[in-house]
């Protein structure tokens, strides 16, 4: 390229980085503290409205006290959901993302700080509520042992295969809402074969977490799953 | 927003010692078309958050990784354009993703001027 009577040339620069190196780096500091502190930890996302905090309202009731459980709350602005939570004696910490440029995800470094809140030598299971939203919280590890997906019968069938990146990344998925069912035109075989489409070996767990229906099976899962890791 | 904002601060640490100054032209990053990013979105933000940075006349290059997925059991490899991650020989589950997850930088490209 000629300009004026300047040559120029273009240099490339290889580099090669995931974008998402730095972030990913953090997940694996996290994990390891998780490890060595006998913490087992859940993310639970979902779009906004599915019912995560009344489904961990539950959970917890549950879980607690037989199991430590302390809870790091995501949301952009308000404390409400972890007021929610702070009811059962847990120890909740809610992130703000609106201090870290109004994020829609909870970044692993994000969770790295809020940890510093809690004693982990006196909390066997951290869960993690993420901010609701299906896209970006897929794309982020924050250095949790299980993903669990929420999806309530008021939102389309085909939740799955639009948003077919969390349905791959999580573990399991909760199927919220079953009490509303007979009043819904709800193809509730399609939201299940849109799940098996996009990972056909996923469990679901069809839940209520109104009337509580459902929650024996998804406590005994995730209560496995835990005692997995911490003996 | 983030992700491009990413892309920014690695471009930027990217530059060499001896090209500080100059003015990047090209980013060239890779998107899977499973990762959770639109294009045009992705694009947009790039636009606004290099303002006043070496890579603010830069031009976003992206390619698109497309979604490849194999079975674990027939070990047969194929692209898939639905969200179908089932095998279409054995029907079965049992399937890891090989490509369409990339969220990649792979260069920068830097006007030189030549003495």
């Amino acid at each position: 390229m000629v300009t004026g009577n300047n040559k120029t040339s273009t240099r490339e620069i290889k580099i090669v980085r995931k974008v998402l190196d730095v972030n990913e780096t953090i997940a694996a500091q996290n994990r390891k503290t998780f490890a060595g502190k006998n913490v087992f930890v859940l993310n639970v996302m979902s779009s906004p409205g599915s019912g995560k905090t009344a489904t961990l309202e539950k959970t917890l009731s549950r879980i607690m006290p037989e199991i430590r459980t302390a809870v790091i709350v995501g949301d952009v602005c308000t404390s409400n959901d972890a007021d929610r939570l702070a009811v059962s004696g847990a120890p909740v910490v809610q992130v703000n993302t609106d201090a870290f440029g109004g994020d829609c995800h909870l970044a692993a470094h994000v969770i790295k700080t809020a940890v510093g809140n809690f004693e982990l030598e006196e909390i066997d299971f951290l869960i993690v509520e993420n901010l609701g939203n299906l896209v970006c919280p897929a794309e982020f590890d924050i250095g949790e042992d299980l993903r669990v997906v929420v999806l309530s019968v008021t939102e389309g069938e085909d939740k799955p295969i639009k948003y077919p990146l969390m349905f791959r990344v999580c573990d399991a998925a909760l199927l919220n809402k079953i009490d509303l069912l007979p009043y819904l035109d709800y193809d509730k075989k399609e939201t299940l074969k849109n799940i098996r489409q996009v990972n056909p070996n996923m469990p679901v767990f069809e839940i209520s977490a109104k009337t509580e229906e459902g929650f024996e099976f998804w406590i005994d899962w995730l209560k496995q799953n835990i005692k997995k890791k911490i003996k | 927003m983030g992700i491009a904002m990413q892309i920014v601060e690695i471009s930027t640490a990217s530059i060499p010692a001896d090209l500080m100054g100059a003015q990047v032209e090209k980013v060239n990053v890779k998107i899977g078309k499973l990762s959770a990013v639109v294009p045009e979105s992705l694009r947009f933000c790039f636009q606004i958050v290099s303002q006043d940075t070496p890579l603010c006349n830069a031009s976003l290059i992206i390619e698109e990784i497309p979604i490849v997925i194999k079975c674990l059991d027939c070990n047969i490899e194929w692209t898939i354009d639905e969200p179908i991650f089932s095998c279409q020989k054995c029907n079965g589950g049992a399937v890891d993703i090989v490509s369409g997850r990339e969220l990649d930088i792979s260069s920068i490209e830097i006007a030189e001027r030549d003495e």
